[in-house]
């Protein structure tokens, strides 16, 4: 009775949820100085990454946290608030800061020259009068990793706690929702791809990829976080597929290797042929990895803000419960893709772990 | 026709052949499991990464049009 009333709870939350993410796009896609509405820059302001974190408009003014922005410039280390360019994107607001004069163009920072007071741009698009610093500021994805991998650390430390303190050794409290999902790495990914006697080895890494990759999937889902689109940034996606690259690289045994440079089995010109395919291929896999999970979940983020703008496009209201219904089933998709795509690239690193451990058997 | 009409041009083609490989893919694995439902997990894992496969694929077409 309890669990039912829980389980009612639980997705009525969920529906609730998913249902403001229309609500919070709608808010933030009213740009008051220009009348014509450009879905594309909305949906490619939301899916890129930001200097701040922008929440939503209160009476015309918008609600962001600021962020730090940390440049190395000519003078050294420069560091400012992202508040400073007062939620300024088009290069008017000119920041000072450690002798040197700031602006904020389309995301992203230029130094400008002593004596110029706007940015001007030559035919390449190249600016003519400012220089580009070397950008290392705490922009929105590294803050939204940060809360991920502080969210991550404290359900993981809180249910290795609750095995220390329970005398039988069962779960309890979180730890009961975390042990199905472990058991579940454990005896559907691990085991069945890498072999029982090596999966060990692999399982932290495993884990931690499955779990990471997951909850920043979901919150990219999140309607206040709207634009926490951290799985969905190529550089992230790109370091997880270097990390898989390296560990199968290191992890590849004597077998691995006589497959990539000279496989066994085939004549000789066959051989010289299949050697620069495997080595490609060897490559590749990773690349495949990284754009998969930036691809879907980016694509995710932008059906669901193209529908949503779609109300915008046609200026009716009529619309606006078509797109409401369907960028609302999507998003009931998105949720299931979240798990999915972590499972896939879990799953793949660790086919491509047991690939580079296997035993010659025949 | 500008370089944009012909990128969404080639993101549908992509969609079209992703669709097609995905749909024979979940044909054949319902198929199975309805065959030996006692295989069902298995078949579904194998189906789902099978699907990964195929989709990114597809996934390489949108990049490249988004790249353009």
């Amino acid at each position: 009775m309890t669990l039912n009333a829980l389980k009612t709870v639980l997705f009525s939350a969920l529906f609730f949820t998913v249902s403001l993410v229309g609500f919070a796009s709608n808010k933030v896609d009213k740009n008051p100085q220009d009348s014509e509405f450009n879905p594309q820059e909305m949906i490619l302001h939301h899916v890129k990454d930001a200097h701040s974190f922008h929440l939503w408009e209160w009476h015309e003014k918008p609600v962001a946290i600021a962020l730090p922005i940390i440049l190395w410039t000519q003078n050294g280390l420069t560091t400012f608030m992202s508040s400073k360019f007062d939620d300024d994107d088009s290069g008017k607001i000119i920041v000072e800061a450690n002798g040197g004069k700031f602006v904020k163009l389309h995301e992203k920072i230029y130094q400008l020259n002593a004596n110029a007071t706007a940015l001007t741009f030559n035919a390449e698009n190249h600016p003519t009068n400012a220089l580009n610093p070397i950008d290392i500021s705490i922009t929105r994805n590294v803050f939204m990793m940060w809360v991920s991998v502080i969210v991550l650390l404290s359900i993981f430390i809180i249910s290795a706690r609750s095995y220390r303190k329970s005398e039988n050794n069962l779960p309890k409290g979180i730890a009961s929702f975390i042990e199905p999902l472990v058991v579940f790495v454990r005896d559907e990914i691990g085991i069945p791809m890498i072999g029982t006697h090596k999966y060990q080895k692999y399982m932290p890494y495993l884990l931690t990829i499955f779990f990471f990759i997951w909850i920043n999937n979901i919150f990219g889902l999140i309607p206040i976080l709207n634009g926490a689109n951290l799985s969905g940034n190529i550089a992230f996606t790109m370091t997880l597929a270097l990390f898989t690259f390296i560990i199968t690289a290191f992890s590849g045994n004597k077998n691995y290797w006589k497959h990539i440079f000279w496989m066994p089995g085939v004549p000789v010109p066959m051989k010289l042929f299949l050697a620069p395919i495997e080595i490609i291929g060897m490559f590749v896999k990773p690349i495949s990895l990284m754009i998969r999970l930036f691809a879907n979940i980016t694509a995710g983020h932008i059906i669901v803000l193209a529908l949503m703008s779609l109300i915008f496009v046609f200026k009716s209201i009529a619309v606006a419960p078509v797109s409401i219904a369907f960028s609302l089933f999507i998003a009931v998709i998105e949720i299931i893709v979240t798990a999915i795509q972590a499972y896939i690239f879990t799953v793949l690193s660790a086919l491509y772990f047991g690939m580079a451990t296997e035993e010659e058997h025949h | 026709m500008d370089l944009g009409s012909i990128a969404a041009l080639g993101a549908g083609l992509a969609a079209i052949g992703a669709g097609l490989g995905i749909g024979r893919i979940g044909g054949s694995a319902m198929e199975a499991m309805a065959r030996q439902p006692e295989m069902h997990g298995k078949i579904q894992s194998s189906a789902l990464i099978l699907a990964a496969f195929v989709e990114a694929v597809a996934l390489f077409a949108v990049v490249v049009s988004f790249l353009k």
